[in-house]
């Protein structure tokens, strides 16, 4: 639980000092989306974000491993639905976790709280039937 | 600068996407497992990252302009409509399956496993459809 909340609170630091410094919104789905209009000067911080999301954790299970002693369960044609669904899911529902969870509760956007509760619901229940199988 | 940045605050993110356990595809299966053996951790995580954010994005949002650009970047739409309830629903379906979000599943990369790749690689196809197929 400690755990939870301190990871919490980095992820809400790091949200938080990206709107200070360059005033955007950290959705990681919203991000990486922009980077599908090639690279230019405007997107540069957007491949930015992504290689550190990528680096930022290669960079913890250096130092703190015992945070990724875990297994996929999921089987790899189960993972590329998986992949697909949130791809496109977030991309029509203009946001994932990050975008609507993290930093749209914050705003009270209604939007961000329909969203978050629809894809919370619906996660249980797809672990729920998943489950049965 | 804006990039410098940028990448740290990617790594920062990254950081604790790992400490809080969001990484871990069984301890979001657990969370989501409302009816089965449930693991209420990733409550804290959200309201870690969100009440932090409700106090701070109050201050900085009373700023002019952000401090190392112009203007602020917020979203515009309100209406909730037909297109972000199948988005979120088909999200959710998922994130249920494969347990985890789009940020995890780039974190997941360095571990070189064949589940996140996969999720990524076909993240971005759905991503891409989207783009191509509407409008």
């Amino acid at each position: 639980m400690i755990n939870a909340l301190i990871g919490g609170a980095i992820i809400g630091l790091a949200a938080s000092l990206l709107l200070l410094t360059l005033g955007r919104i950290f959705g990681i789905t919203g991000i990486m989306s922009g980077m599908f209009s090639g690279f230019n000067k405007s997107n540069i911080w957007q491949y930015m974000i992504v290689l550190g999301l990528i680096l930022g954790s290669a960079i913890t299970s250096i130092f703190m491993p015992q945070f990724f002693q875990y297994e996929f369960k999921t089987s790899l044609p189960l993972m590329a639905l998986a992949g697909f669904l949130v791809g496109y899911g977030t991309r029509l529902g203009s946001g994932c976790t990050s975008g609507h969870g993290v930093c749209g509760l914050p705003r009270l956007s209604i939007r961000s709280l329909v969203a978050t509760m629809t894809f919370m619901i619906s996660g249980i229940v797809t672990v729920f039937i998943m489950g049965r199988f | 600068m804006s990039n410098l940045v940028a990448l740290l605050l990617g790594l920062i993110f990254s950081v604790g996407l790992s400490v809080s356990g969001m990484v871990n595809p069984n301890k979001v299966i657990g969370f989501l497992d409302l009816f089965g053996n449930w693991d209420p951790d990733l409550i804290f995580v959200m309201g870690g990252a969100a009440g932090l954010n409700l106090i701070m994005f109050r201050f900085i949002l009373k700023r002019k302009n952000p401090l190392l650009g112009s203007d602020f970047h917020l979203p515009t739409a309100s209406q909730v409509d037909k297109k972000l309830i199948l988005g979120a629903i088909l999200f959710g379906v998922g994130w249920g399956i494969g347990g985890i979000c789009p940020g995890p599943g780039l974190a997941n990369l360095f571990t070189l496993k064949a589940e996140p790749i996969v999720f990524v690689v076909f993240m971005i196809l759905g991503m891409l459809t989207f783009k191509f197929t509407s409008k």
